[in-house]
């Protein structure tokens, strides 16, 4: 087994037992990061000393018998996740040059964990996006194929682990940014329930729907990383104040009785066939291993990509008018008055879909418009969460595919914002609900993955990843990498 | 279409976005395609539903007015593009 293939279980298990060093397993994936790159381009910024030089205190650490749950483990931070002393860029010209002066909360739990930071991953600008195409400094590509897209936001660090860059990464979810790209990517991704994890120092998009989540090769990984990552923090006033479990605790291959609801909703027209056919082997694995199957309904669910996109963008507008040239950040230089100077940076430092969004927003609240779209949206979001809350009286956990498609070409949506927001129409309804998500491969339709989402009810995080590992550890998708096709 | 130009050019103000023609053309074009889809919502009676604004059970989350550490100033100016003695330079508001 060559060293970036391995998990971060697995890693874990031949550093303890001295079989390799943090050292020389940071070095294999600095390597193959090498290697692969320049097809990928998953990453924005790279810190390879940095790394060496914190897999060396790894190693220390550990001949001196110090613990760590991640200790010497290689990860990889989407870009708008802050890490001192580090450019953090959102992917988007308006903070290129943005170096943060703190770490973000999930930063210092994986340091205290003993992680080896690899560097920042590409996304879609200020996570906008379902492409990772919005990046105002390049386009990430799918390692299944590299004329396709990973996916977005997060498509870098889904693209990273897919290609094994990376054996682990954190990535951001506001309405499937982590769970769609991990789909189209064939990998595993995750989002907490509001407020399990803490946003401080995660660059904010849309307050009430954003959650860090964490993203593995399998469901083992991600329940590690969520373990480490959770967790009550007082510079969030949004963050729960329950207890962490250790989530790798909740796994089991057996699914006794589960009560899994297939929403009709989620499938039928607009889903590929391909997709499709995947869900259903994937459901009948789950009724193998002894899941009581039961069909449901989620009646506003075609509601849900309207909501988002009111509320979303008037959440967006009211957070990125902070980015205006005067404390960080591209400044329009020669504006003749201060007024000149905000709209000039604001119209070179964001791109189309930034800004799109943010008049999206502003019109959504401005006056005369706020009842008839964003208060209209928060009453319809009540909706949609009771669907869910009512479908959890009756069912453990529901399931659906992740995305409605697998990976499409680069540039074939990027025409058409409509088209592009379709992507994220199973995704979006669980950040509105504020309840819990993953997705993991569940098999292939024209060579490229597809991902099953599990969703549970709030805090249900140990359910979701119990199912999916019981599903997981029955198949072998897993397992499989893609082999990166270098263009010619 | 939903926009005007007009209307268009109000919220690029408002959100202090400069546009060229070009793009308030565009902008105008997919911003009332997307309201438009949006009209969907209205075929619900939301007339007794309270609004959503958080997921979250949480309310006026406080804590002790105890200070503690936080960004120092050579921190916090350390991204600026202009600092005069210690502050944020900004152009004249006032003439």
């Amino acid at each position: 087994m060559k060293l970036h293939e391995l998990t971060i279980h697995g890693a874990l298990d031949l550093l303890q037992r001295r079989e390799i060093s943090a050292t020389e397993l940071t070095q294999a994936i600095l390597d193959r990061i090498v290697a692969v790159d320049n097809d990928t381009k998953a990453y924005l910024t790279l810190t390879p000393e940095a790394a060496c030089e914190e897999a060396r205190t790894a190693d220390e650490l550990r001949a001196a018998g110090t613990a760590g749950a991640l200790l010497g483990i290689p990860l990889a931070l989407k870009d708008n996740i802050c890490q001192i002393g580090l450019p953090t860029t959102c992917g988007s010209r308006i903070l290129e040059s943005f170096v943060p002066p703190y770490d973000a909360t999930v930063v210092t739990r994986l340091h205290v964990a003993g992680a080896v930071f690899l560097g920042k991953t590409n996304l879609d600008e200020f996570a906008m996006g379902s492409s990772t195409e919005n990046s105002a400094f390049f386009t990430t590509r799918n390692p299944w194929d590299l004329t396709r897209v990973p996916g977005g936001s997060s498509g870098g660090s889904a693209a990273a682990l897919s290609a094994n860059e990376t054996l682990g990464a954190l990535g951001s979810d506001t309405g499937g940014s982590v769970r769609q790209p991990a789909s189209l990517c064939g990998v595993v991704g995750l989002k907490p329930t509001c407020g399990r994890v803490s946003r401080y120092g995660l660059v904010a998009f849309a307050s009430s729907l954003d959650q860090i989540g964490p993203m593995g090769k399998d469901v083992t990984d991600c329940a590690l990383l969520l373990s480490v990552i959770a967790g009550h923090d007082p510079r969030d006033s949004t963050s729960l104040d329950t207890p962490v479990p250790d989530y790798t605790r909740a796994l089991r291959p057996e699914l006794e009785a589960l009560r899994v609801g297939v929403p009709r909703e989620y499938f039928g027209a607009g889903t590929q066939p391909g997709v499709e056919m995947a869900l259903r082997k994937a459901i009948q694995v789950l009724a193998d291993l002894g899941a009581e199957i039961g069909e449901t309904s989620l009646p506003h669910t075609e509601y849900a990509l309207p909501v988002y996109y009111l509320l979303a963008p008037a959440e967006a507008s009211a957070n990125l008018a902070r980015y205006d040239g005067v404390k960080y950040g591209y400044s329009a230089p020669d504006a003749p008055d201060v007024w000149e100077a905000y709209r000039r940076t604001r119209q070179h430092g964001f791109g189309a879909e930034v800004k799109r969004r943010i008049m999206l927003g502003t019109y959504a609240l401005s006056a005369g418009y706020y009842d008839a779209y964003y208060l209209k949206a928060q009453k319809v979001r009540t909706l949609i969460k009771q669907d869910f809350y009512q479908a959890f009286q009756e069912f453990d956990v529901l399931v659906g595919p992740t995305a409605p498609t697998v990976a499409f070409k680069i540039g074939e949506k990027a025409q058409d914002p409509l088209q592009m927001y379709l992507s994220d129409v199973f995704t979006i309804p669980q950040n509105l609900a504020g309840i819990c998500a993953l997705s993991l491969p569940c098999g292939f339709a024209d060579g490229l993955p597809v991902g099953l989402q599990i969703s549970g009810p709030v805090l249900g995080e140990e359910l979701v990843l119990r199912v999916a590992y019981a599903y997981e550890q029955a198949t072998e998708w897993h397992s499989q990498n893609p082999i990166i096709k270098k263009e010619h | 279409m939903i926009l005007t130009r007009e209307q268009v050019e109000h919220v690029a103000e408002l959100a202090k976005l400069g546009l060229t023609e070009e793009e308030i053309e565009t902008y105008r074009r997919q911003l009332s395609a997307i309201l438009e889809y949006a009209a969907i919502l209205e075929r619900l009676d939301t007339d007794a539903i309270p609004p959503t604004a958080t997921v979250l059970p949480l309310r006026n989350v406080m804590r002790e007015d105890e200070p503690g550490p936080s960004l120092q100033q050579a921190e916090a100016l350390a991204n600026a593009p202009s600092v005069r003695e210690g502050h944020f330079q900004v152009k004249a508001i006032l003439q």
